[in-house]
């Protein structure tokens, strides 16, 4: 009993991880038809902006030790605003180009933010201690829980909420989802194209930060390859839930956590180490039997 | 004045030109009809002056100021709605979503919710179909439904000018009556100007008002829309005749 609730737990919070991050993804994608792969080295931004640039292995920590309740603030500010200035310095100009093109120009931009921290602090990681309070575990029906493990899935499921009741009753919103279907449509009724890019962007990138604030306290490490393993696992989660659907894409995130989660305990010791592997292979099965995603996406029409 | 003018606007893709050189000018609460054969320019026409294909070259004003070349969201911004071909509802939207987003530009004006509430009454009481499935997603409308639903929304954003790229197009004959009533009615109580593409004359014929002829991207005849929807130059310039 208290160790498959301890699985359950494992699995939704990774779960969690995967579906904050395809969110960030699908955000993005269904206003411009563009996946942004810079999106995982906004995570790594998003932590390391909380210390001093050092090449050290301990991290100087400088926004790092705020109380909770200026750190959390802070760091998704970081985060949107990274994100928000990425919009406006490189995606902005290639608005009209095809998605292959969009999805280079944020291949190139990922590596040049990844550069920009190697520079600064070194490739190696550095250990940090953000919110240390909640390592602590918490028992629940006999199974240990670590704090931070229902932090992040209860976290998770209030950003779900919250970003539900944004899109359904703010005119914001509305916005978004009539630009999500079919952005040009929605520009001849006066929505306007950049508040409405920037708007998913700054979402996208506070969905980073807050994916960067529970790695970090997870690992208790800053690593500047800290989002790629998110990443993929996210733009895998966007896929197979149908990209541009926000819902799939949370789903998918959730199941993804699941599999790998099971497949940890279920596959035998010398299989653990290959585990993304089947996870993969998962993955392509249900492609194969689903190629437009679990739940697809309806607008797909012109972008901009 | 006029309310709009176009002059020497062309559109091109690529290296075809779809409008060449088109000049003409609306007085504010004129109706005019735009019609021509498949491949005329009809569409790249209205697309250029919602903003959506900016014009290769000319200029076109409206109200006096220069608006060529700016986004579709800051001319929908100075009155033009512009129903493009082809139903473009948001599917994954209600039905009365789709018709409020348009109503955001005024947000920033005071009273507007109310407006907006009055507004989204009138087209109810003009589609009372919308209305009673108004909770419902509007992909699941019918086509002639989706049509009511495309023309209710331009109009809930208090436009100026309304460009309807081919209203009766998918509808009932009665429904399409009823929309021009609307139209007309609009026309007459606000000042409305109405500029509306469609195949065929007929329309023009019995709505009045002005007309064109648009054939290989230029605009071959213009006048009152009886007159000239009863001339052997309109049969002629239509098909094309005469000119080999
Ligand atoms: N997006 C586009 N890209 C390339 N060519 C286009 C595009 N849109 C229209 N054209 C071409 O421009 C010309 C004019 O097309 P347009 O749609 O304006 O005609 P139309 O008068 O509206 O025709 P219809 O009555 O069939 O709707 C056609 O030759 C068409 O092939
Ligand atoms: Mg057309």
């Amino acid at each position: 009993m208290g160790s498959l609730l301890q699985i359950v737990f494992d699995a939704l919070a990774l779960g969690s991880l995967y579906a904050l991050a395809a969110l960030g993804i699908a955000l993005i994608f269904g206003v411009m038809r563009l996946v942004n792969f810079a999106h995982g080295d906004v995570i790594a931004f998003s932590v390391f902006a909380l210390l001093w640039p050092s090449v050290d292995a301990v991290a100087i920590v400088f926004a790092g030790n705020l109380p909770w309740f200026l750190l959390i603030p802070f760091a998704l500010a970081i985060g949107a605003g990274l994100s928000v200035l990425s919009e406006i310095v490189v995606f902005r100009r290639f608005r009209r180009a095809n998605p292959a093109t969009m999805m280079i120009a944020s291949f190139a931009l990922g590596f040049v933010i990844r550069y920009f921290l190697l520079m600064l602090f070194s490739s190696r990681p550095k250990s940090i201690s953000l919110l240390p309070a909640l390592s602590q575990p918490v028992e629940i029906f006999g199974a240990r829980i670590p704090l931070l493990q229902l932090i992040t899935i209860v976290v998770t499921i209030a950003v779900l909420f919250g970003l539900i009741a944004f899109l359904r009753r703010t005119r914001f919103g509305l916005e978004m989802r009539a630009a999500a279907e079919n952005f040009t449509m929605a520009r001849m009724l006066g929505v306007r194209a950049n508040r409405v890019i920037m708007g998913a962007f700054a979402l996208s990138g506070a969905l980073a930060a807050a994916i960067a604030l529970i790695l970090g306290s997870q690992t208790g490490t800053a690593n500047i390859m800290m989002g790629a393993n998110v990443m993929l696992m996210a733009f895998i989660a966007t896929v197979i839930g149908g990209m541009g659907s926000l819902a799939g894409a949370v789903l998918a995130g959730f199941l993804l956590g699941a599999v790998a989660t099971v497949m940890q305990v279920i596959l035998p010791p010398d299989a653990r180490a290959f585990r993304d592997a089947f996870v993969y292979g998962a993955v392509i099965l249900v492609l194969i039997f689903r190629p437009q995603g679990l739940l697809s996406a309806r607008g797909t029409k012109e972008r901009v | 004045m006029s309310l709009l003018s176009l002059s020497n606007v062309s559109v091109r893709y690529g290296r075809l030109t779809a409008v060449r050189n088109v000049s003409f000018s609306m007085a504010e609460g004129e109706i005019l009809f735009i019609t021509g054969p498949n491949g005329a320019g009809k569409s790249s026409l209205l697309r250029a002056i919602a903003g959506v294909t900016p014009p290769a070259g000319g200029r076109i004003d409206f109200e006096g100021h220069d608006i060529t070349g700016q986004s579709p969201e800051d001319i929908a911004r100075l009155g033009i709605s512009m129903v493009p071909e082809g139903r473009d509802v948001f599917g994954g939207l209600t039905i009365e979503e789709n018709l409020m987003v348009g109503t955001g530009m005024h947000a920033h004006e005071r009273g507007w919710k109310a407006r907006a509430a009055t507004e989204l009454e009138a087209v109810y009481a003009t589609f009372p179909i919308l209305k009673e499935r108004r909770h419902t997603q509007a992909g699941l409308l019918s086509g002639g439904q989706q049509q009511m639903l495309v023309i209710g929304r331009a109009l809930m954003t208090h436009p100026r000018l309304v460009a309807i790229d081919e209203p009766s197009l998918g509808l009932a004959p009665n429904i399409t009556d009823q929309v021009y009533e609307r139209l007309i009615a609009l026309q007459v109580e606000r000042k409305l100007t109405l500029l509306i593409v469609e195949q065929s004359s007929t329309r023009a014929m019995m709505a009045g008002g002005r007309m064109m002829l648009m054939r290989g991207g230029e605009i071959l005849l213009d006048g009152d829309a009886r007159a000239l929807g009863q001339s052997e130059a309109m049969q002629a310039a239509y098909f094309g005749y005469g000119e080999h």
